[in-house]
């Protein structure tokens, strides 16, 4: 993929002319799909797909075009021709853009991640023994992905990785349900076997009669991958900089009123672990770190280079939709043996599902428990509990009703899938909240 | 530049003994144009080519996604899938035959007048900068955009047991915004945002003393959410207007008639449902007043085609008559798996997804009250317009909605506006409350560009049309 990239690079700056840029981003994949259904295959394939995207800048004006690379040279080549063809004509009819960002040489980079996966021809024999006697449902998503981006003055990076995710839930005959999801880049059947075998165990308690409680507000335990979702609501309406300028951000409170947050809750984007490349796709290279809210006060928004000229601030280097990319909170002092006994009576919630914004400049989420979901008293788990809403402020619960946040950090992996499989983590802790309100 | 395939050649090189070989050409390409704030965001041109070559091997599909369609890449293709369904099958949870995919010929094109060729880049982008000044109506408004993204998707189908299906569509999405904020108070108004205008047209779409018309009303009316009240709290009647309504069915109906999902298939995902196989037939979903449709025939809706991507041929069906549950959304291999009368609604976001279960047009029938009769009817409610929330839980049940505009109805009138007008409660009771179905008059047709489902995830395009409704006995809330 990477020889093709460069072949295809280097074809489509030659063809520019004086006084034009271009920009080129690459995304690409060779993957496997196998779905289950009742510790069943339901549907299985192979997906082999990629992507050039262009940013032609041109006469003041920024155009974009994108087309399926495959992997003829010479049918690509003519289409990305095709494609600056196009855009120079356009970039002669559509309005100045004032706030265009031209190219730079920063640097290069190379970044190739060698794994030993699992064979595409052995997915399906290493898979299915050990879910056999369960009723296991998900999906198994393995193989390479590729980004890339260079442009016309030399810069180019790439970003090669080969990696596995099966996203699995387990279902009880009374259609309670666990939640996995075994991810990584090295293959070992042994420590596959393991992990589905926990979630097992984890079954017996949501063989329990599931309980009914009523709306109103409970002191509430957040495993870590019911944090991660709350997290990801800040990448849309939340921490970016253009969103908070144009008036659709829930962080509003926080950059107008100087409303804080919690001083136990901080958040950074780290792209040290490299889950994912540190470049965009403007090929700009993100800090290391970035402190986006220090011990409850805002520190950073994520701020693209469009932004940065747009309102006369300075560039982070986000992606253009300024979404976090690699996000870590930092771990507190609580250790998970003990939430039982702090949280005494309430919620202890697994995981959350559908999240929407219900009133943004509130802060205000809704949504509702899902999965491992369960009633506590005097420190003990009670049963399992019956689906509820919720709607409540992260600005009360990473905020004044914030008691502790965990001391171990777990790794969420992006799994979605939309047009092609996601890179990036989100690194978080549980946390425990003294009030949070269930709705319906 | 548009690759050209000869698919029968394609399909005559393949050699692989399966029980049955199909292979789906998509082509789509999608032209967005924006202008916020009154300078271009996006120009843009974004081509996707390829094909799904799939195979039926020992009663397991197996398929293989590839923008390589060279004779030796298909052909490489077809062996490969043939592996995977081969070394599955024995492990298959259902043991299909070739009448999973029926065989059709024919032929489907979308209605339009001007092809996306009548308007210039320059043009439209003009067009838009114009709508943008007449959104921006005040200082306050601290953000305002117009834009439309142009979609032609071609599709081609056919299949060793005689498939040969060409279908050609061409859909326009339109939106325009405008945000009012004073501090963290901030208020969006659209013209129902990109659910407001999906449809199958042409560029005839581009009136500019509408659009103009519209811009100056939705400019106007973010400011006048700046300084209106919070939406009352308490249980209440409501009417909800047809842009709205759009959401409502597709959430608490669509979704939740999927068979494929009654079926278990998306537990891991989008979830199950609350409806159960047997309930097919005797389940009062909804009111005596409640009619909903599956209709791909409906002319210029986001989601009309003649075939879905099975192959099987796509006609209107009932779902729900008289309120009582008829009729699930299930394509052939639903069909096959459950025992139950389904629809064509096989369905893939493109060449690199497998299809599934997808809902296409599904429909409110109009009723018989005019917008007055049902305002008339309501000593005390809220009127609600354009949706700018929405979530519901894994099983269909316990959903919320937020809308961008409400007005107060006080005895029978519609009086002051009320910002953030939120609603929630669940499907099967919230349904068969409904009090007051709209006619014809009242009927708008929608849809959505972003319906998410499936493992691996697949946005797919759907349609939604319905008259404004009246609902008693509604949980209703504002903000903060």
């Amino acid at each position: 993929m990477q020889n093709i990239f460069n072949d295809l690079s280097d074809e489509l700056f030659s063809y520019l002319k004086n006084g034009e840029y271009l920009v080129i981003s690459f995304v690409g994949e060779n993957s496997q799909f196998i779905r289950f259904n009742n510790a069943s295959v339901r549907q299985t394939g192979l997906v082999d797909d990629a992507a050039l995207s262009l940013k032609f800048i041109s006469n003041g004006r920024t155009c974009y075009g994108e087309f399926t690379v495959s992997g003829h040279n010479n049918i690509d080549i003519e289409k990305g021709r095709k494609e600056i063809d196009r855009m120079r004509i356009e970039s002669e009819e559509i309005p100045v853009d004032p706030f265009l960002v031209l190219p730079e040489n920063f640097a290069s980079s190379c970044d190739i991640k060698v794994s030993d996966g699992l064979p595409f021809e052995n997915a399906v024999d290493a898979l299915v023994p050990v879910m056999q006697g369960m009723d296991f449902v998900g999906i198994f998503a393995n193989g390479k992905m590729f980004r890339g981006n260079a442009n016309n003055l030399g810069q180019k990076h790439w970003y090669e990785t080969e990696s596995f995710c099966l996203d699995y839930s387990l279902v009880t005959s009374e259609h309670q349900m666990v939640k996995g999801c075994f991810a990584g880049n090295e293959w070992s059947q042994d420590e596959y076997e393991k992990y589905v075998l926990r979630s097992k165990r984890k079954l017996t308690l949501m063989e329990r009669k599931p309980i009914k409680v009523d709306t109103g507000k409970y002191r509430t335990w957040f495993e870590a991958a019911a944090v991660a979702d709350f997290l990801g609501m800040f990448s849309w309406n939340g921490i970016s900089e253009a969103s908070l300028r144009q008036g659709c951000s829930g962080f509003g409170r926080m950059r107008h009123e100087d409303v804080r947050l919690s001083p136990k809750f901080t958040i950074v984007e780290d792209f040290s672990q490299g889950f994912c490349p540190k470049f965009n796709s403007n090929g700009e290279v993100s800090p290391e770190f970035l402190s986006l809210i220090n011990k409850g006060k805002l520190d950073n928004t994520l701020v693209s280079s469009r932004s940065a000229k747009e309102y006369n601030v300075e560039s982070n280097y986000a992606e253009h939709g300024e979404y976090m990319r690699s996000p870590r909170m930092e771990p507190g002092n609580l250790n998970h043996d003990e939430v039982l006994k702090h949280l005494d009576k309430g919620l202890l919630l697994s995981n959350i599902h559908y999240l929407n914004w219900s009133d943004n400049s509130g802060g205000r989420i809704t949504g509702l428990t899902r999965y491992a979901c369960f009633w506590v008293e005097g420190g003990e788990i009670v049963a399992p509990i019956e689906t509820m809403r919720f709607d409540d402020s992260f600005y009360r619960f990473f905020g004044d009703q914030l008691c502790e946040v965990e001391n171990k950090l777990t790794v969420v992996p992006e799994v979605s899938t939309y047009g092609s499989r996601s890179l990036g983590v989100t690194t978080c802790p549980g946390i425990l909240v003294d009030s949070f309100a269930l709705t319906l | 530049m548009k690759q050209n395939i000869d698919l029968k050649e394609l399909l005559s090189a393949i050699d692989v003994p399966a029980q049955w070989v199909g292979i789906r050409e998509v082509y789509e390409a999608q032209t967005p144009r924006m202008i916020r704030d009154g300078v271009p965001v996006t120009n843009a041109r974004s081509v996707t080519h390829g094909v799904m070559v799939e195979v039926l091997a020992d009663g397991q599909f197996g398929y293989y996604g590839t923008p390589n369609m060279s004779v030796e890449g298909v052909s490489l293709a077809a062996e490969k899938a043939f592996q995977q369904a081969k070394v599955a099958s024995q492990h298959a949870l259902y043991n299909f035959d070739e009448s999973a995919r029926p065989s059709y010929k024919g032929e489907y094109k979308s209605p339009y007048i001007k092809d996306r060729n009548h308007l210039s880049a320059g043009s439209l982008n003009n067009l838009l900068l114009d709508a943008y000044n007449h959104l921006k109506v005040s200082d306050k408004i601290v953000s305002a955009s117009a834009l439309c993204q142009i979609i032609e998707t071609n599709f081609k189908f056919i299949s060793s047991n005689g498939s040969d299906i060409s279908q050609d569509f061409l859909m326009l999405e339109f939106d325009l915004s405008a945000t009012a904020a004073e501090g963290s108070n901030q208020q969006t108004r659209t013209f129902g945002g990109m659910r407001g205008t999906c449809r199958q047209m042409g560029m005839e779409y581009f009136d500019q003393y509408e659009i103009f018309a519209n811009a100056d009303r939705i400019g106007e009316q973010a400011l006048e959410l700046l300084s209106a009240d919070e939406c009352p709290t308490g249980e209440m009647d409501v009417i909800i207007a047809s842009d709205q309504m759009m959401l409502q069915i597709h959430e608490s109906i669509g979704h939740a008639l999927e068979v494929d999902r009654i079926l278990g298939d998306e537990r891991n995902y989008a979830g199950w449902s609350f409806v159960k196989l047997e309930d097919f037939g005797s389940l009062q979903y909804g009111s005596k007043l409640m009619n909903i449709t599956f209709d791909p025939t409906m002319e210029s809706e986001f989601a009309s085609y003649a075939f879905d991507d099975g192959g099987l041929k796509a006609t209107k069906e009932y779902l729900i008559k008289d309120g009582v549950l008829v009729r699930g959304l299930g394509g052939q291999e639903s069909q096959i798996r459950s025992g139950l009368d389904g629809v064509a609604n096989f369905r893939s976001s493109g060449w690199n997804r497998a299809p599934i279960d997808r809902m296409a047009n599904i429909n409110l029938e109009p009723g018989e009250s005019t917008l007055d009769d049902l305002i008339g009817s309501v000593d005390n409610g809220v009127y609600m317009e354009s949706n700018k929330s929405w979530s519901i839980d894994d099983y269909r049940n316990k959903f919320q909605f937020g809308c961008e505009y409400g007005k107060l109805i006080e005895n029978g009138r519609l009086t002051k506006t009320v910002k953030n007008p939120n609603y929630r409660g669940i499907s099967t009771p919230f349904w068969n409350n409904l009090k007051g179905v709209g006619n014809e008059d009242t009927f708008g047709i929608y849809g959505t560009p972003n319906c998410g489902k499936g493992e691996p995830n697949q946005i797919i395009r759907v349609g939604h049309a319905s008259p404004v409704c009246l609902f008693e006995n509604v949980q209703v809330f504002g903000g903060v």
